[in-house]
């Protein structure tokens, strides 16, 4: 009896085996025949996916169509400045939930707002009304940020947004102020490799509403991935991920590499993997035809970058991103849009 | 009892004027006849005949009298285990839902009151989402008790049982990352807030239902009339009266013993019936509009305040992050669902305080309408500020040292408490007055219906030995 249940399962083993060998045959061709591993070079090849469209805005150089600087006032800084009492701030919407970016830190007291965003949000602050504190926060989810700059509930939105053309055709952008990608974070024992193959019947966790679904959905659509990578489960917030995938509910998340180094910081038995496998850069998100401001947000940021923005960058960042700030910095911006 | 059929047997055949009637058939060959034939003709001859009659009318006064007991007996004593049920079993129940989901919220509350608080949390917080957590988990061994194997309130009972650790585990990894300064603490707050709203307090809320659900159909068994045993006693005081006017017309004389003592008997066990369920159910009425519905009232007054709480406490946290669309403007979620939670407590004290019909029920819910004003003062004040921007003003109002909109809301959960606990008091005694008037009832009844049918017997045998 026993010899005999023992045959059957040798039997039933090598039918397993036999599946499986077949199965990673038919897949092998389909994963291999597009450059998606993590491997490629990041930049033109690894657009985010979203569909060439008539405005002539390609996503390398998205980054580049916002208007030059300037430090004149216009009806949006005016309207702002016009505001009375109590109620004269700059109203920026924040993320509460980015370790090192934009947080609130209990360790303080009153649990204050701090990070690399809020940094600069006090910057602009600064320059506009006078003080670094006239400013009103405003807690953003990630799917909310452009309503939320459409509506004109906020003046602008700081809050590790990606410049997108599908973006800027909504609302308007301002020069760079850092460069990131695209990355995976796994726990330490996972099985997935990299952005490729192994990801396979894994869920994966990402925020409703930002680049790293994007690219998740063009990628499956363009059989880049994996057919049975399953990502419909999305959050709110990027930190949420971190709390799925430690609760076993996500086996991996994809969001920007500055921001799940953030994560990783924040639990030691998830990592990282690999080099970014997409090229993004964070803007400050205005509305569209608000142009006075975007120019002064411009200038300013002319002048962070060359006072400020590597003290924040090493107060914040470092710890996670590492001491050489070069990949992080944006390249010198080019101000191609005319108005 | 036995003494009736003997006499007939023994004594009845001889005296009687139809004899040769009975003697006749019986002398014809028997087997021709079947047995049936036999009794029914035996039955028509015997009440043609005075003895014969008497021994009918005997037997159906008998009859109707311990009909009457029996009857009287069962659906007094329905009705007594119905009102014992509302007293002891369905109304705790329904309480203890109340309490259960009271306590999940209030915990819900405590904890982002915490996380606001940050390293500042006071002592007193914590130990008033720990004690929270254990009344919830006591209320729900008491709920799994209590309900019945393979019943929906069992199912519910079931799940909050599952939820509840995972949900306590979820707030200590939120404390912890939050002690340690990683927002990833916000986080597991978020989630460990969105399973209690969306699947626990449901959960909470479905039981508090059945259970309400339960405590009504206790008492529709508890107050209908005994309609069945009051008809049947008439009847049988009817048939009463009829004998002895039957017999006052053949006889002259005017008393029966025997047929006085079952009327008597069976007017007390009536009159015992419908007075006593006429004090039963007005006990049990009032329980239910002085107690049950003040009760509910309170719970529901009492859940709003910790709903409005739990907004005032979570549009800080998310800062604006949710909004709703209201007549084409957008508002912020937490401080409109807090403007109808705030309505809908204003509401229920001012029927609370309708309901309450003595000054020291009145007393507290007064008390509470106070604080709710000062409440929405402060709660405007807090408001202003944080839609100026001044996050840490308002946050200081809310959960800050004096004044606070958290003092003002303490204020209104205490008083809700102490009028819960009187209105609780009205009931258990205004219950307890409804359920203790059918006492001894259905025993009672029992025992007059033997006594009543015994006289009546009695009585008609009396009669029926002057054949003899």
């Amino acid at each position: 009896m026993r010899t005999r249940l023992r045959g059957w399962g040798g039997v039933g083993a090598m039918a397993v085996l036999c599946a499986l060998a077949l199965a990673f045959v038919m897949l092998l061709p389909r994963t291999q025949a597009h450059p998606a591993a993590g491997a490629a070079p990041a930049g033109r090849s690894l657009v985010t996916g979203s569909p060439a469209r008539a405005d002539d805005c390609e996503e390398p150089s998205a980054q580049n169509r916002t208007p030059p600087p300037s430090g004149a006032d216009g009806p949006t800084i005016d309207a702002i400045k016009a505001r009375k009492g109590d109620r004269r701030k700059l109203i920026v919407g924040i993320d509460q939930n980015s370790y090192r970016w934009g947080y609130r830190n209990p360790g303080t007291e009153g649990a204050e707002l701090e990070g690399f965003d809020i940094d600069l949000v006090r910057r602009i602050a600064k320059d506009i009304l006078g003080s670094p504190d006239d400013v009103q926060f405003k807690a953003i989810p990630t799917s909310q940020r452009i309503p939320a700059i459409q509506d004109g509930t906020v003046d602008m939105v700081v809050r590790t947004m990606t410049i997108t053309c599908d973006r800027l055709r909504d609302v308007a952008f301002s020069a760079p102020y850092f460069k990131t990608g695209q990355q995976l974070l796994v726990p330490d024992a996972s099985g997935i490799k990299g952005y490729d193959r192994t990801l396979a019947g894994k869920k994966v966790c990402t925020a409703a509403g930002s680049t790293a679904y994007g690219k998740l959905k063009a990628d499956l659509e363009r059989k880049a991935l994996p057919a049975t990578t399953d990502f419909s489960a999305t959050v709110p917030n990027q930190l949420d991920c971190l709390v799925r995938l430690q609760l076993g509910e996500a086996d991996a998340v994809v969001t920007d590499g500055a921001l799940a180094a953030s994560q990783a910081a924040q639990d030691p038995t998830v990592k990282v993997l690999g080099k970014p496998f997409t090229t993004e850069y964070y803007g400050v998100a205005m509305k569209k035809d608000a142009t006075d401001l975007v120019r002064r947000v411009n200038r300013v940021l002319v002048d962070y970058r060359a006072d400020g923005w590597q003290a924040s960058y090493d107060k914040w960042l470092s710890a996670t991103l590492g001491e050489d700030a070069r990949s992080s910095r944006p390249p010198a911006p080019k101000y191609l849009r005319e108005s | 009892m036995t003494q009736p059929p003997q006499s007939r047997a023994a004594f009845a055949p001889p005296v009687t004027t139809a004899i040769p009637a009975q003697r006749g058939p019986s002398g014809l060959p028997p087997a021709r006849r079947t047995a049936f034939a036999e009794g029914a003709e035996r039955l028509r001859d015997a009440a043609t005949t005075e003895p014969g009659r008497l021994r009918v009318i005997g037997a159906v006064l008998a009859l109707l009298v311990v009909a009457f007991g029996a009857v009287t007996a069962w659906q007094s004593g329905e009705r007594a285990t119905a009102a014992d049920d509302v007293l002891t079993r369905s109304q705790p129940l329904s309480s203890g839902a109340a309490a259960i989901y009271r306590s999940l919220a209030d915990a819900n509350t405590a904890a982002s009151t915490g996380f606001l608080a940050g390293p500042r949390e006071s002592a007193a917080n914590r130990e008033r989402y720990e004690e929270d957590i254990r009344t919830a988990a006591s209320g729900l061994v008491r709920a799994a008790a209590d309900t019945e194997p393979g019943s929906a309130s069992e199912a519910t009972v079931r799940k909050l049982n599952r939820l509840l650790p995972e949900y306590k585990g979820l707030v200590e990894r939120a404390r912890v990352y939050n002690r340690q300064g990683y927002p990833v603490g916000g986080a597991y707050l978020r989630y460990a807030n969105e399973k209690m709203q969306t699947e626990m307090l449901p959960a909470a809320q479905d039981l508090y239902t059945k259970e309400n659900q339960r405590l009504d159909a206790d008492y529709a068994d508890a107050t209908p009339y005994p309609w069945a045993a009051i008809a049947l006693g008439l009847l049988a005081l009817a048939a009463l009266g009829l004998a002895q006017y039957r017999d006052f017309r053949r006889t002259n004389r005017v008393l029966n013993h025997g047929l006085v003592a079952a009327s008597a008997a069976t007017v007390v066990v009536l009159l015992w019936l419908v007075v006593g369920h006429t004090v039963a159910r007005s006990g049990l009425f009032g329980s239910y509009e002085h107690g049950i519905r003040s009760l509910n009232v309170l719970h529901n007054a009492q859940i709003a305040a910790l709903k409005a709480r739990g907004n005032e406490n979570l549009s800080l946290v998310a800062r604006g992050a949710e909004t709703v669309e209201v007549n084409g403007t957008k508002q912020d979620a937490y401080y409109y669902a807090f403007d109808r939670d705030l309505a809908a407590l204003d509401a229920r004290l001012t029927e609370a305080r309708r309901l309450a019909d003595d000054a020291r029920g009145g007393a507290p819910v007064d008390s509470a309408l106070d604080d709710t004003a000062e409440w929405k003062k402060r709660h405007g004040t807090a408001r202003t500020e944080d839609e100026r921007g001044n996050y840490q003003r308002a946050l200081d109002q809310v959960i800050g040292a004096d004044d606070t909109t958290g003092a003002a809301f303490d204020g209104v959960d205490g008083s809700l408490t102490r009028a819960l606990g009187h209105e609780q008091t009205e009931f258990d005694r205004a219950a307890a007055d409804g359920r203790d008037a059918m006492a001894g009832l259905p025993e009672g009844a029992a025992v007059l219906g033997v006594l009543g049918a015994a006289g009546a017997v009695y009585g008609i045998g009396r009669r029926l030995s002057e054949y003899r």
